[in-house]
């Protein structure tokens, strides 16, 4: 019952607020439907019983990838409508809806076939965490450390590509020109 | 009572809105935001096979999307801010400079 109350009311959430993303031209109630949306999925999750994927999606996604859009934005004029020359509208649409439903039957088609079996059950006696901690650090292990180098690597090449002429300090260089102006109009 | 398939459902709308904002949209910025609506379609999907199924690869594959989509952003970030720096906007057809 309050499974059934908490699906629709989050997935209808969910849906309009990615709609009103992915519909806006104004890049501030994009960025914001978005992270609501991302809010009401970690909700998603908790009635799933993924109890740390929902703690993850907060911390990561909510906390993490909303708050480096957030800092990316100040560097873009994010004040003013985005302008976009949509050519036609209504064949997007299809395209898009039609290419979903092809996707959706493409990875639909093992489960018509009943061909998935558990390969992992979660153990008996044990919280959702601890479940995800054992398989993650036996079965999971090596890729757990490639998407640890992976994660350093994004670091670095985030660093080196946004950091370009940080050692150029704008108000050390306004610090020079008032004192060389102060140095002129004292040797005059 | 809510089903396997009712999940599914629901990633499969979220996936569409998403893939009709990457075809739609022409900002960059944009074009992420709608990239992140279909990583987390596919988030949903997994979560919600992973409990019905009682398997928890599901999730796990799910962790190491959103590590993906981490880094992603983090590298995307930084080479849209370049791009800004460069040409002053994030329209996508202003980037098409090497057609003849």
């Amino acid at each position: 019952m309050y499974e059934q109350i908490a699906f629709y009311l989050f997935s209808v959430l969910i849906i309009g607020l990615f709609l009103v993303t992915v519909l806006t031209k104004n890049v501030l109630y994009s960025m914001t439907s978005l992270a609501a949306g991302m809010v009401l999925i970690a909700g998603i999750f908790f009635t799933l019983g993924a109890d740390f994927l929902g703690v993850v999606q907060l911390i990561v996604y909510v906390g993490a990838i909303m708050a480096l859009y957030a800092f990316a934005m100040m560097f873009f004029d994010v004040t003013k409508d985005v302008k976009e020359n949509n050519t036609n509208g209504s064949l997007i649409f299809l395209l898009g809806g039609l290419t979903a439903l092809m996707f959706v039957i493409i990875m639909s088609a093992p489960i018509m076939s009943e061909n998935i079996q558990a390969l992992y059950p979660p153990m008996a006696g044990v919280t959702n965490p601890q479940a995800v901690g054992m398989v993650l650090f036996t079965k999971y292990l090596v890729p757990f450390e490639v998407a640890a180098v992976m994660l350093l690597v994004a670091m670095i090449a985030g660093i080196i590509l946004a950091g370009k002429k940080m050692d150029q300090s704008l108000t050390t260089e306004d610090d020079v020109i008032v004192e060389i102006d102060i140095l002129e109009e004292d040797e005059k | 009572m809510i089903e396997l398939n009712d999940y599914l459902i629901l990633s499969g709308l979220l996936f569409t809105i998403g893939l009709v904002g990457v075809l739609r949209r022409k900002n960059l910025l944009m074009l992420f935001f709608a990239t992140e609506v279909m990583l987390n379609a596919a988030n949903i999907a997994f979560a919600a096979t992973s409990h019905y199924y009682n398997d928890l690869s599901g999730q796990m594959f799910a962790f190491f999307i959103i590590a993906v989509a981490a880094s992603e952003v983090a590298v995307g970030l930084g080479l849209l801010i370049v791009l800004y720096k460069r040409h002053g906007t994030l329209d996508l057809d202003n980037l098409a400079s090497m057609k003849g």
